[in-house]
């Protein structure tokens, strides 16, 4: 999914038990799956070309409502008391704020022009905010709706992370091909780090020890050192009878225990499948039609992806790595972010 | 053949002063070339003629642009809704500077457009003599837009020879063949690339009988010969081919003219030879059989077109349409590349050097994120720049080539116009 991730993952670590990938916690899980207990959460699905939010059931897989929103929504992301649904609307110019136990839009905040990606930072008050049409970062709090801070940045501003520590967000900009490093103390960008062409999405690993960036038309994701902020490994991606051009790598999900790495592949129709230790490419899933953003269940044991020209939505299974379902949603789905079962409003 | 050409056939003198008199020091040197006024243009130049067109600033790093044009007088057409943007290129590039200034904001950068326009009217001893003079000051970085017969007598003159040409206007093929420069690459696409293209959807389409009407002008007959080339390579059929008679206001007359004008037993798509514009808006719908009409009219190809959205390409549509009050066109389009090429080699290899820039643009490492999916490079035997043609019409694209199953062992964008083995280009690697 979006950047929008980063919350999910900081509110997953606070406070959940983790299964070991792939073991047998996972199958005694996908098991209790079957008798519809465990994984019956929400993950929202965002509609770009027809400004709605579908809601899929994780266990029957099955759009459950879908939501009219803002223009063009893409980012999405819930807080971290998963009350509240943020939507970034970029043609609406604006994050729209959602009472998740109602769909009534609450207000919206002031997120400057054509917002596309976001991140939430742990303290779940400071929005981090790619500001694509303007090479800005717009920072907003939550609380009193105000803009804390605009930051200039590169050229179209797209992918947004802050790591799980707080102190950094990362906003990269496709034109400049760089990460940003902005001080979240100062709101200040303390360092540059160039990247392969087009960089669209940032992600921290669980320890924060590393950033990744993927590039959509360098085809690569680089790993980079949080520390030195120099890149210390490039892992590409070869996939047999598919082109190194339509290889373009954008959305990136990282497993909470930091063992596996999803990386969406664009046009190639396919995940990458990454061992977070050894930065190898295990495998690769064939999904729908240019994949962009990924989400994980709470339990880590299913994978939805958006599949933006197909319209559809893929399961992936965790443990098997295959494919198990396609559920058909609105024209262009961009972002997914998924709301854990004790929190559905009954 | 052209009057620059000519002149500089002949011994020229060339002056190495700053025309423009005193013009004050160096320092405020203008940005970006957004101001229209000539007068602001001259002054400019004046200040930059002063100064060496790269040179380090309090830290900073100034990469100096030289954007070269010469304007052509537009041919009158019968259509009142044909016009050309009197800024069409210099636009693209402007946009280029301001992406490039924002990347090196961060890098300790600093782009500039140093704007060097003649009207179609000027004098032509006047204007070499200026050319001369600009590019004697070091090693330059031109983006040309410029006629074909003009690039080449540019790029041989003995006061280029260190500087780097972007070819991005002239789609002559002879430029990436017999006539390519090693001091010359080409960011707009050949002729035969645009011709390639249309010839890859046709076989896609199975539209393999083809009437071609040609037109009367040198280019529409430069592109009529790039169609014969690429419907030979790619095995259709030329069924009937005939030269446009231009004698009637075709406004008025169309519906009766163009139906026996394009009488033949049978074809697939008519494809017509009209760059300018002049006629072949009134073929559409008027041909004797019901067919699709391309080329210069219904399915175009072109490498940039405002209905081209996909890849990201939307935002650079709003940024340009911010600044040039107007839609991008193709021309704007490889000005930008030329320019971004620049910024990207610059900010890559921490160069300014003519030299060391084409190296690395030429080099396996080089990748341009340009809103057409597939990264833009340059092609190692003519200096053409890479990249996808688009297949439009005024409201949608219809298809990108290179056309999905023509394969090639390197690359599939080198399906696209002139690719190493058949290349007449020798001069491009002597040194």
């Amino acid at each position: 999914m979006a950047r929008c991730m980063m919350t999910d993952k900081a509110r997953r670590l606070s406070g959940r038990i983790r299964p070991g990938l792939p073991g047998l916690s996972v199958l005694a899980l996908a098991m209790s799956v079957t008798s519809g207990s465990v994984s019956a959460h929400w993950a929202y699905v965002s509609n770009e070309k027809d400004d709605t939010v579908s809601v899929i059931d994780t266990e029957t897989n099955e759009v459950v409502k879908t939501l009219e929103v803002g223009e063009r929504p893409r980012g999405v992301t819930l807080s971290h008391d998963f009350t509240r649904l943020f939507i970034c609307a970029s043609d609406s110019d604006t994050v729209q704020v959602m009472d998740v136990s109602n769909d009534s839009i609450l207000f919206e905040l002031p997120s400057g022009e054509d917002p596309e990606q976001f991140a939430l930072h742990p303290d779940n008050r400071h929005l981090y905010i790619a500001n694509e049409d303007d090479a800005i970062a717009t920072v907003v709090d939550i609380e009193t709706h105000e803009v804390v801070s605009q930051i200039d940045v590169g050229v179209e501003p797209e992918g947004m992370a802050v790591s799980h520590d707080g102190k950094y967000a990362i906003v990269t900009s496709e034109t400049s091909n760089m990460a940003h490093w902005i001080n979240t103390e100062t709101q200040s960008i303390v360092a540059n780090t160039l990247v392969d062409q087009r960089p669209r999405d940032a992600e921290f690993t669980p320890d924060d020890k590393q950033l990744w960036v993927s590039s959509e038309i360098g085809g690569t994701v680089s790993v980079i050192d949080t520390e030195t902020r120099e890149i210390t490994q490039k892992i590409s991606f070869e996939i047999p009878g598919v082109t190194r051009d339509q290889i373009q790598p954008v959305g990136m999900e990282i497993t909470d225990d930091g063992t596996l790495a999803f990386i969406a592949l664009g046009p190639a129709n396919h995940v990458a499948v990454v061992n977070g230790e050894s930065l190898e490419v295990i495998d690769y899933i064939l999904v729908g039609r240019r994949v962009w953003h990924m989400a994980l269940t709470p339990e880590q044991d299913k994978l939805y992806t958006t599949n933006g020209v197909s319209g559809d939505v893929t399961v992936i299974d965790v443990a098997s790595l295959k494919a198990e379902k396609t559920i058909k949603v609105g024209r262009y789905p961009w972002g997914v972010t998924i709301l854990p079962k004790a929190h559905i409003p009954q | 053949m052209n009057q620059l050409e000519r002149l500089f056939s002949a011994p020229s003198s060339m002056t190495r002063s700053c025309p423009c008199g005193p013009c004050g020091l160096s320092g405020g040197r203008r940005r970006i070339g957004t101001v229209q006024n000539r007068l602001m243009r001259l002054a400019g130049l004046c200040l930059a003629m002063l100064t060496s067109s790269v040179y380090a600033q309090q830290d900073k790093l100034v990469i100096d642009i030289l954007y070269l044009e010469q304007r052509l007088a537009h041919p009158p057409v019968l259509s009142n809704l044909v016009s050309w943007p009197e800024d069409e290129g210099e636009r693209g590039a402007s946009l280029a500077i301001d992406d490039n200034n924002t990347t090196g904001r961060f890098l300790g950068q600093d782009y500039t457009l140093e704007p060097l326009i003649f009207e179609p009217d000027a004098e032509p001893q006047a204007r070499n003599d200026r050319i001369r003079a600009e590019l004697a000051k070091g090693a330059r970085l031109v983006v040309a837009n410029l006629p074909a017969a003009d690039i080449d007598a540019i790029a041989s003159l003995p006061e280029a020879a260190d500087d780097l040409l972007f070819n991005a206007q002239s789609m002559d093929n002879v430029l990436r063949n017999e006539q390519c420069r090693s001091n010359v690459l080409h960011t707009i696409p050949s002729r035969a690339m645009l011709s390639d293209a249309l010839a890859q959807f046709f076989v896609k389409r199975k539209w393999e009988e083809i009437f071609l009407i040609e037109g009367n002008t040198d280019k529409d007959k430069a592109f009529a010969d790039a169609l014969r080339a690429s419907i030979r390579k790619f095995g259709l059929d030329i069924v009937e081919s005939k030269t446009w008679i231009e004698d009637a206001d075709m406004r008025r007359t169309a519906s009766t003219e163009v139906p026996v004008f394009t009488q033949a037993r049978d074809y697939d798509v008519v494809v017509v030879t009209d760059e300018d514009q002049d006629f072949s808006q009134y073929i559409l719908y008027n041909t004797w059989l019901p067919r699709p009409v391309a080329g210069s009219a219904g399915l175009t190809p072109v490498v940039w077109s405002p209905v081209i959205e996909q890849w990201g390409a939307a935002q650079l549509q709003s940024r340009f349409r911010k600044l040039a009050e107007r839609d991008m066109t193709s021309r704007d389009y490889s000005n930008w590349a030329a320019v971004r090429s620049i910024g990207e080699a610059v900010t890559r290899t921490g160069s300014v050097n003519p030299a060391e820039i084409r190296r690395y643009v030429l080099s396996d490492d080089f990748e341009l994120a340009g809103f057409k999916g597939a990264p833009l490079s340059f092609r190692t035997w003519n200096g053409q720049m890479r990249q996808s043609v688009q297949l439009v019409h005024p409201r949608a694209v219809v298809a990108t080539a290179p056309v999905e199953g023509f394969l090639h062992p390197v690359t599939e964008l080198d399906t696209l116009g002139l690719d190493e083995p058949e290349s007449r280009c020798e001069q491009f690697n002597q040194p």
